[in-house]
């Protein structure tokens, strides 16, 4: 038995060549027991909770406590939904306890009939399920400055999620409670420590906002929300306020910390841009990556995540030579608007050093810009809204290193 | 009384759709004043939303040693979390062209009512919601004074907050990219 921690691939090879004898195999986290041919053994038994394969052990990386956040392994991932248990997590006072049966969401300001809705009232109206990316604002900073070479996809970028969001539009629930000629902004309030509050222009409600109840198919996990979240398609992460619990209409916006001191962006000219909210196009090569090394040259599919706050990807673009030359990438349908998209890309790597980019368009004709174009025109203050192409230099071992595009 | 009122009107509207989806489901019930009071506690720069109550810097200073100094340091500048005062730099605003500059209250906070907002919403992070009224109004009282913004004789209170101008005010702007290819 194997007492050192040994790579899922060649666990599974190794577990499958055994003959004659069951393996115990350690895997990062529990003991498994592998028969020596799995057809001569009765399998496992009904079970009432699935669990992952005992050799696949994909981990968010934590960082910080109840401020921190989670990152999601993009590498580890296919297609583009997440797992909900793999979301990445960016919380402002921890995840709170909340009992779905006391739960109740209050709209109220300039409305004319302010009303309480629980859950089961958010539950009644008509739903909607949509897919949608969630993404932090502050997501892609080891790719905008003091770029480090050992960064996974994760890292770099695994403050981005996707899921299929169920709930009802709050469209429907602002038509319910009758809007007031004026208002112009709403307030979006959590339940949390930190009584997360965010101010949202009124469009955004009559656009495409939900208040989502629902996640891949279940209740929303409580690290996303539960039991009801506010969902604003294509806007940071910060706006999109979980554990929603009051919804005040109102003719201005209220100036909160997490719009002024928080999730702003000072500009080389001096100014500090103010509800930044829409994501711009963004696309990053989840594989080959970081800690990947190629054991071959040969055929290789070149594999990422696209994705734009302001709509569909309309192209992804791939270059496998630094920069020099693009050609287009295959997009996995179907594109949905403000949601991840896979793209793919067949190469037939010569074994020589090289650079490896990718570029997302979206529908509004946005190309995902160079790090220098970026750096030109927010500088080196910004906190947020790092949407620059990535890169990953293959060296002739194989080794595959995070690197700079230029 | 207020409840049977909202049926009704609800029962009514969307008795007048025929067959498609109504305006209106009559679902939820109405908000009693008092559940609105107790979790309204949004404030907004024109002061709205400030409770009764008042405060100076000489009173904070004696309720931020107690609950904030750990986290905050003695004077504000410390860390290790959010370092809150430096009053510089006051003129350039040049936090996009120099990532070295620590953002504070005094440099970059645009209202001071937010201060309010904030430490009544979620500090101290060990106790969020605990402290009362004057407290807040002491605290905020204490950062704005240590940030060179007010006296420390000066009285804070639901008046007065939103009068304090602070210098980064004039700096923030409304998202201005504008669509399309730009690069902004």
């Amino acid at each position: 038995m194997d007492s050192v921690r040994i790579s899922r691939r060649r666990l599974v090879s190794a577990a499958a060549g055994a003959v004659g004898v069951a393996v115990l195999r350690r895997t990062g986290f529990t003991q498994v027991e592998v028969p020596p041919d799995p057809t001569k053994v009765p399998g496992h038994p009904l079970s009432e909770l699935g669990q992952r394969s005992p050799f696949e052990q994909p981990r968010r990386v934590v960082g910080g406590g109840y401020q921190g956040a989670s990152l999601t392994p993009l590498q580890d991932l296919y297609g583009v939904i997440t797992p909900a248990d793999l979301h990445y997590e960016r919380h402002h006072a921890g995840v709170p306890s909340i009992d779905p049966h006391r739960y109740k969401l209050l709209i109220h300001g300039m409305v004319d009939r302010p009303t309480v809705f629980d859950l089961e009232a958010l539950r009644r109206f008509p739903a909607v399920s949509r897919l949608h990316f969630l993404e932090c604002s502050g997501n892609g900073g080891p790719a905008y400055r003091n770029l480090k070479p050992d960064v996974s996809p994760q890292l770099i970028d695994g403050l981005t999620s996707t899921s299929e969001w169920t709930g009802v539009p709050l469209a429907r629930l602002f038509r319910e409670v009758g809007v007031r000629p004026g208002a112009k902004w709403f307030l979006a309030e959590g339940e949390d420590a930190a009584v997360m509050a965010r101010s949202i222009p009124m469009s955004k409600a009559w656009d495409d906002a939900l208040i989502a109840y629902g996640q891949n198919g279940e209740p929303l996990r409580p690290e996303q929300g539960y039991p009801a979240r506010l969902l604003v398609p294509g806007w940071e992460g910060s706006t999109n306020v979980k554990w929603i619990r009051r919804i005040e209409v109102a003719d201005q916006p209220f100036m909160t910390r997490e719009e002024t001191s928080k999730y702003t962006d000072p500009l080389p000219n001096g100014t500090a841009r103010q509800f930044s909210f829409t994501m711009d196009a963004k696309s990053i090569i989840t594989f080959p990556a970081f800690p990947e090394t190629l054991p071959d040259h040969g055929w290789w599919e070149i594999r990422g995540l696209a994705w734009s706050g302001r709509g569909r990807v309309t192209r992804v673009e791939v270059s496998t030579d630094a920069g020099k030359s693009w050609r287009p990438a295959e997009l996995e349908g179907p594109v949905l608007p403000k949601c991840h998209t896979r793209f793919r890309f067949l190469w037939r790597w010569d074994g020589a050093e090289t650079v490896l980019m990718s570029r997302a368009t979206d529908e509004t004709g946005y190309v995902q810009p160079t790090l220098a174009a970026l750096r030109k025109v927010r500088g080196l203050g910004t906190a947020y809204h790092y949407n620059n192409i990535r890169a990953w230099s293959v060296r002739r071992d194989g080794r595959v290193l995070f690197g700079l595009e230029e | 009384m207020r409840r049977s009122a909202f049926v009704v009107i609800a029962a009514a509207i969307g008795a007048t759709q025929g067959s498609g989806p109504p305006v209106r489901f009559g679902v939820g019930r109405p908000a009693t004043d008092a559940e609105i009071a107790a979790w309204n506690i949004s404030v907004r720069p024109d002061g709205k939303g400030l409770p009764a109550g008042s405060g100076t810097a000489r009173q904070g200073a004696v309720v931020y040693a107690s609950r904030c100094a750990v986290c905050h340091g003695a004077t504000g500048r410390e860390g290790p979390a959010d370092r809150l005062v430096d009053p510089e730099p006051r003129v350039g605003f040049r936090f996009g062209r120099d990532p070295t500059l620590v953002r504070t209250i005094g440099n970059y906070w645009p209202y001071a009512t937010t201060l309010y907002d904030y430490i009544n919403r979620a500090m101290p992070l060990n106790a969020p919601g605990s402290l009362a009224p004057d407290e807040i109004y002491s605290l905020t009282a204490y950062l704005l004074w240590r940030n060179e913004l007010i006296a420390d004789t000066t009285r804070v209170d639901a008046r007065s907050l939103p009068r304090v101008v602070m210098p980064a005010r004039d700096h923030f702007v409304m998202d201005d990219r504008r669509g399309g290819a730009e690069v902004r």
